[in-house]
């Protein structure tokens, strides 16, 4: 009886375990998609002030149906910024900032996203789930 | 992410609006005249909501009044038929008399504020400014005129300056589709008509934008059909005409000179005009000081890089229907066309 509920908690406390690796692994579990001074609630209007959604469609924010840019649904689930680098915070928020800098040639242009801003933007499409 | 539901959101404001008897909220109402024009017909309005409200009101206390006497008559027994004395009185003064004095009112003071507006502006000693608008079907085409120095006229598009204080007479004409000019906060409406030339006087108190607002259907983005009306001070009016009529300098930073290379060479200049270049259209809206219009596409969106960027890749994903085709442009050429427009100030 006692070598059963051991091995229980041995197993429980396995899976705990595994569970903080697959976090640490799999963003879409985790907290890697927090950005630091980001408030997403924040994210629709800058968007629309910037008018990004002229060029992509952005699930939670009017008029953005623009077909001209990927769609941005699901973004908390890509993997890469502009098939080039890997979607972390950090580079969601500069690629917002200076698209050239990631990707020379992108069509996206400069809008002038402040920081504060961007990092707004990128909390908001970190919301975004399937 | 849970979504309200449209009319829990409508709810708050539609109470302020009932609240505030939807005066001075935004940019675009009838209820805050911005001018004399206006101002007269909110009068007109007034009154006429006034008496609507006190025949209301008084229809209203006669019919409960009549009620209950008759019911408190058919509980004692009496009875409840109105002698044919009473009867044909109530005829007379409800039916004929009041109502006749009641119309009367509205068709006098309908008929002066209509005379009264039609003044103002017109006296023999005020001159006013004249400016043509033609309304094409998706944009409005606008034409400063000076008479006495032709030189000095120039052409824009979408947004309509003026001198406040001072009154302005629009020429409303169409190329193609009838549409009906409205700048609620100015003046009612007035049809621009193809193969014909209507006017309208305006007059803005204050500095300050307002919006307008295509009020007939006509076609396919006729909710899209919006313009604004921008009131300097009158100096400043002055030196806005001056500065429309500086010949452009060719772009200074390289990106935007790029730009207008692209500009030129993918025949942008087919259809749209930009003064002191070689792109001479006039099929599709002037862009000269583009950089300073406020809006793309007719009052659709805001002139920031993201909506024009948007709007020149695919015009047709914002505006379906309209004659701009989308131009097949590397990212790269995008970006510096943008630069290119939002430099033109």
């Amino acid at each position: 009886m006692t070598a059963a509920i051991r091995a229980a908690t041995l197993a429980l406390a396995c899976t705990g375990l595994l569970g903080g690796c697959l976090r640490d692994l799999d963003p879409r579990l985790g907290e890697r998609h927090t950005v630091p001074g980001g408030k997403p609630k924040e994210g629709p209007a800058a968007i629309r002030a910037y008018g990004c959604g002229s060029c992509h469609v952005i699930p939670g924010v009017r008029g953005a149906r623009g077909l001209t840019a990927p769609p941005l649904a699901a973004w908390s689930g890509r993997r890469f910024i502009a098939g080039r680098v890997p979607n972390t915070p950090h580079e969601l928020v500069s690629w917002i900032i200076h698209p050239q800098g990631i990707k020379p040639g992108t069509a996206m242009p400069d809008l002038g996203v402040t920081d504060q801003d961007a990092r707004h933007i990128a909390a908001y499409l970190y919301t975004l789930k399937e | 992410m849970a979504m309200r539901s449209p009319s829990i959101r409508l709810a708050p404001s539609l109470a302020a609006c009932a609240l505030a008897g939807c005066t001075g909220t935004g940019v675009q109402d009838v209820l805050a005249p911005a001018g004399p024009q206006a101002a007269r017909i909110a009068a007109w309005f007034w009154f006429s909501f006034a008496l609507a409200v006190a025949v209301f009101v008084a229809f209203a206390a006669i019919l409960f009044w009549g009620l209950f006497r008759a019911h408190r008559r058919h509980l004692r027994g009496e009875d409840t038929e109105l002698p044919d004395k009473h009867g044909n009185r109530l005829v007379i003064w409800g039916g004929v008399v009041i109502p006749t004095v009641i119309l009367l009112a509205l068709l006098v003071f309908s008929a002066y504020t209509d005379r009264m507006i039609s003044r103002l502006g017109r006296g023999p000693g005020e001159k006013p400014l004249t400016i043509e608008v033609v309304g094409e079907q998706f944009w409005w085409q606008v034409r400063y005129l000076d008479p006495e120095h032709p030189h000095r006229e120039f052409i824009t598009a979408n947004e309509i300056h003026v001198p406040a204080g001072r009154p302005v007479r629009l020429l409303l004409k169409s190329r193609d589709v009838i549409h009906s000019f409205w700048v609620p906060n100015l003046n009612g409406k007035q049809d621009l008509v193809p193969g014909r030339t209507n006017d309208l006087v305006v007059q803005v108190d204050d500095p300050g934008t307002y919006r307008g607002q295509c009020a007939e259907f006509c076609g396919v983005q006729h909710a899209k059909m919006a313009m604004l009306v921008v009131a300097h001070p009158p100096r400043e009016f002055d030196a806005w005409w001056e500065s429309q009529l500086r010949p452009h300098a060719p772009p200074s930073d390289p990106e935007a000179a790029r730009g207008e290379e692209v500009f030129m060479t993918n025949g942008c200049g087919t259809c749209h005009s930009i003064r002191g270049t070689l792109a001479k259209g006039t099929v599709a809206p002037d862009l000269s000081h583009f950089g300073s219009r406020r809006t793309v596409a007719a009052g659709t969106l805001p002139n920031t890089k993201g909506h024009l960027g948007g709007w020149i890749a695919d015009p047709q994903a914002i505006k379906p229907g309209n004659r701009m085709p989308p131009v097949p442009l590397k990212g790269e050429e995008l970006r510096a066309l943008v630069s290119y427009l939002h430099s033109l100030k």
